[in-house]
């Protein structure tokens, strides 16, 4: 489903990804940890086609598609769905009015007809009960004055509503009690299926105890240096981010 | 003396024509304020950009121009159909239709009024009870106020009249509806709009500024509100002319104790608008409100004055104008707080947002305090923003196209301004319109600066 080769990007003039090689297939969930600032975040939102974001180097093909060359709206269109670590808030739209027209506008792209007020109010009644969002966050504009942990739920209610194929979900789990995260992942975990992917970006494994990844990857100084299963997490847990440096360090020497 | 020639433009030459026209309708007393308002206007003609006031805004092509006054209606072939949707489907409302400054009784829609109320055209009540019209006219705006103001006051003819007794309340909003028809060559128009609400009353006008079709105009109105203690005045002013056409025109209000007055003053047409509104508190306890959306788009200029006067203690004042600005236009606000030496514990805020969407576009905003008493509170605060590259790429990283985002985002930027509209009828038509008008928005759009 998704390939990337060699991936390089700079912000601001400081190259962030350093050639990043991986590989998801359709029904793998797959985990990208690593310390802050290891470059996580820049890799989802390469992916997902912010400006600002300057691709010096490799390719990313996606369902056979140059996702490099597509608009976000497109890549969102094809079926790319990135959860925001930090989620924008929008005031005076109101949620409900921002996702419809986004289903919509992905229908379109399917060839789907556009749902109406109804059919669209029915579709998200039933989509409430997966992330247990309260309904009158709704009502309410895009995430304006929303806690950290409603503005999570939102992003996985959204992905709920729109289907993605690739959802990449990064920092889903910061901020969140205990609860909330049982309730997040399970409603992600809903959303699995064998025909989509899903990329968990953390830099805790605590999330990972209730979305079990396939594979697991440790993104460091932009490059990913180690892969595995998911007890990969597990000794990343027990041992840190530092034994993976040094025994990266030892390789290279 | 050339230059007062140079900036009285072509008005002096239609008005003897206008005067002897109007004789024979006309008191004595109202030919007398309309000599007397052209010998002002003659004396001190248009001002210049060396005037404080008009710093930013180049009158230049109105003076330019020769605008004809339209002395008497022809009605210009107007059907109903053709007013019909400008009336936002509001049939229990009091319409009262204007073609080219003059009142059409045809095209207009009155309902039944309680004792005392007068609804109609100021014209009319000139004829048949100046005496009515008499202790209020050109009080709130005396002649002198500015050029334009003597201008209007020079032609002044025809407009809107709303009397409402001591105690009463008009349920169903006025609308002064003025239509221009875009098809009498480049003509004047200088409406006269007089609001009295007395003791207690209280009401809501509607005046708005439409075309059927485009041409050049020129539309000079002038609205005063009086406003005895206790009363209520909501008045909405909707600017949606034609893109050759030139708007300059004021709202005045004087407020009694303890009375309460909401202005909405929307400017979306017109190749150049000025607004000035002053509202002035001069009783006890008053609020007034003034809030305000204005955008423009191409190569026109849009100009927003407010002046808000306290003269008694214990009043507020609130006030929110949005500015959206788009290709190389250019938008001006300047809003005046005078808080008096007597008016202690006034409380006044002022804001003032602006959305440039294009590099080329401007603004030039300004507050302006002056306060006399110690004991206020006095805030403001301008801004000047772009749409924000986050809320774009969220709302593209969710599907939504960046055209579409950006006007999402633009009319979103606007609705804090629609939503102050409290008939239903108003709000829903400016919705539609703003949609229209912002759809087109930024499209051929320059980035600017970071
Ligand atoms: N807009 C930006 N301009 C400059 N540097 C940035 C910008 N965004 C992120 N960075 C830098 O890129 C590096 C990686 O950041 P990020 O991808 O957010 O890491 P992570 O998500 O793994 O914590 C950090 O050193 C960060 O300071
Ligand atoms: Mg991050």
């Amino acid at each position: 489903m998704l390939k990337i080769r060699g991936l390089r990007a700079s912000v601001g003039g400081k190259e962030i990804l350093k050639g990043v090689d991986m590989a998801v297939n359709a029904g793998e969930v797959h985990a990208i940890m690593g310390p802050n600032g290891s470059g996580k975040s820049t890799l989802a939102h390469v992916l997902a086609g912010r400006e600002g974001y300057v691709v010096t180097g490799g390719e990313v093909v996606y369902e056979g598609k140059n996702l490099l060359e597509l608009a976000p709206e497109l890549r969102a269109r094809e079926g790319v769905f990135l959860a925001f670590q930090y989620p924008v808030e929008i005031p005076g739209v109101s949620n409900t009015y921002f996702l419809k027209a986004s289903l919509n506008e992905i229908r379109k792209h399917r060839g789907l007809e556009e749902l109406d007020a109804v059919d669209f109010l029915s579709l998200v009644r039933q989509k409430l009960k997966i992330v247990d969002i309260d309904q009158d966050l709704l009502n309410r504009p895009v995430n304006a004055g929303f806690s950290g942990g409603e503005k999570k739920r939102n992003e996985i209610f959204q992905m709920a509503v729109l289907e993605p194929r690739l959802a990449i979900l990064d920092e889903t789990d910061s901020g969140l009690d205990i609860d909330a995260l049982r309730t997040i992942a399970g409603g992600v975990n809903k959303l699995r299926s064998s025909d989509k992917a899903i990329m968990v970006v953390t830099h805790y494994q605590r999330l990972l105890h209730y979305i079990v990844p396939d594979f697991v990857h440790v993104l460091l100084d932009g490059r990913i240096v180690k892969s595995g299963g998911k007890e990969l997490a597990l000794e990343l847990e027990e041992k840190g981010y530092d034994w993976v440096q040094e025994e990266v360090g030892a390789q290279s020497r | 003396m050339a230059e007062i020639a140079e900036r009285t433009g072509s008005f002096l030459e239609g008005f003897d024509a206008f005067l002897r026209s109007a004789a024979s309708r006309s008191p004595e007393r109202l030919q007398a304020m309309r000599r007397s308002a052209i010998d002002r206007l003659a004396s001190t003609g248009f001002p210049s950009k060396r005037d404080e006031e008009w710093k930013y805004t180049n009158i230049s092509p109105v003076l330019e121009r020769v605008f004809a006054p339209v002395i008497t209606s022809q009605g210009n072939g107007v059907a109903r159909r053709d007013v019909d949707r400008f009336t936002f489907g509001a049939v229990a409302w009091h319409t009262l239709v204007f073609i080219d400054g003059h009142f059409s009784r045809e095209l207009s829609t009155l309902h039944p009024l309680h004792d005392g109320v007068i609804i109609g055209s100021l014209a009319e009540t000139i004829d048949r009870q100046f005496e009515a019209i008499e202790p209020y006219l050109a009080r709130v705006t005396p002649h002198d106020t500015d050029a334009f103001t003597a201008l209007n006051t020079a032609f002044l003819r025809d407009g809107g009249f709303v009397f409402v007794p001591d105690a009463v309340a008009i349920e169903s909003p006025v609308h002064l509806l003025y239509v221009a028809t875009g098809g009498t060559g480049a003509h004047m128009v200088h409406p006269r709009n007089l609001i009295v609400a007395r003791e207690n009353s209280a009401v809501t006008v509607v005046e708005s500024f439409v075309r059927i079709s485009d041409g050049v105009c020129f539309t000079n109105p002038v609205t005063e509100i009086v406003m005895g203690p206790h009363a209520s005045v909501e008045h909405y002013k909707l600017q949606d002319e034609s893109p050759d056409a030139y708007h300059v025109g004021s709202i005045h209000s004087r407020q009694g104790r303890d009375s309460v007055y909401t202005s909405i003053c929307v400017s979306l047409g017109a190749a150049l608008s000025r607004h000035n509104i002053v509202s002035t508190l001069d009783g006890k306890g008053a609020e007034c409100t003034l809030n305000g959306l204005f955008t423009a788009t191409g190569t026109r200029h849009v100009d927003v004055h407010t002046t808000i006067d306290h003269l008694q203690p214990n009043c507020s004042s609130r006030e929110v104008y949005k500015g959206i600005l788009d290709g190389r236009s250019h938008g001006v606000f300047n809003g005046k707080i005078i808080v008096r030496p007597d008016a202690q514990k006034s409380d006044a805020r002022q804001t003032n947002k602006n959305l440039l969407l294009d590099g080329r576009a401007r603004i030039n905003t300004k507050p302006q305090l002056e306060i006399f008493a110690n004991d206020v509170k006095c805030t403001h605060g301008a801004t000047v923003g772009r749409l924000e590259a986050e809320s774009l790429f969220y709302m593209r990283s969710r599907g939504i196209g960046e055209q579409t985002a950006r006007a999402i985002l633009t009319k979103a930027f606007a609705s804090e301004i629609v939503d102050f509209i409290k008939p239903d009828p108003i709000r829903a038509h400016l919705d539609s319109v703003l949609h229209e008008q912002i759809e087109h928005m930024g499209e051929a759009m320059i980035p600017g600066g970071a």
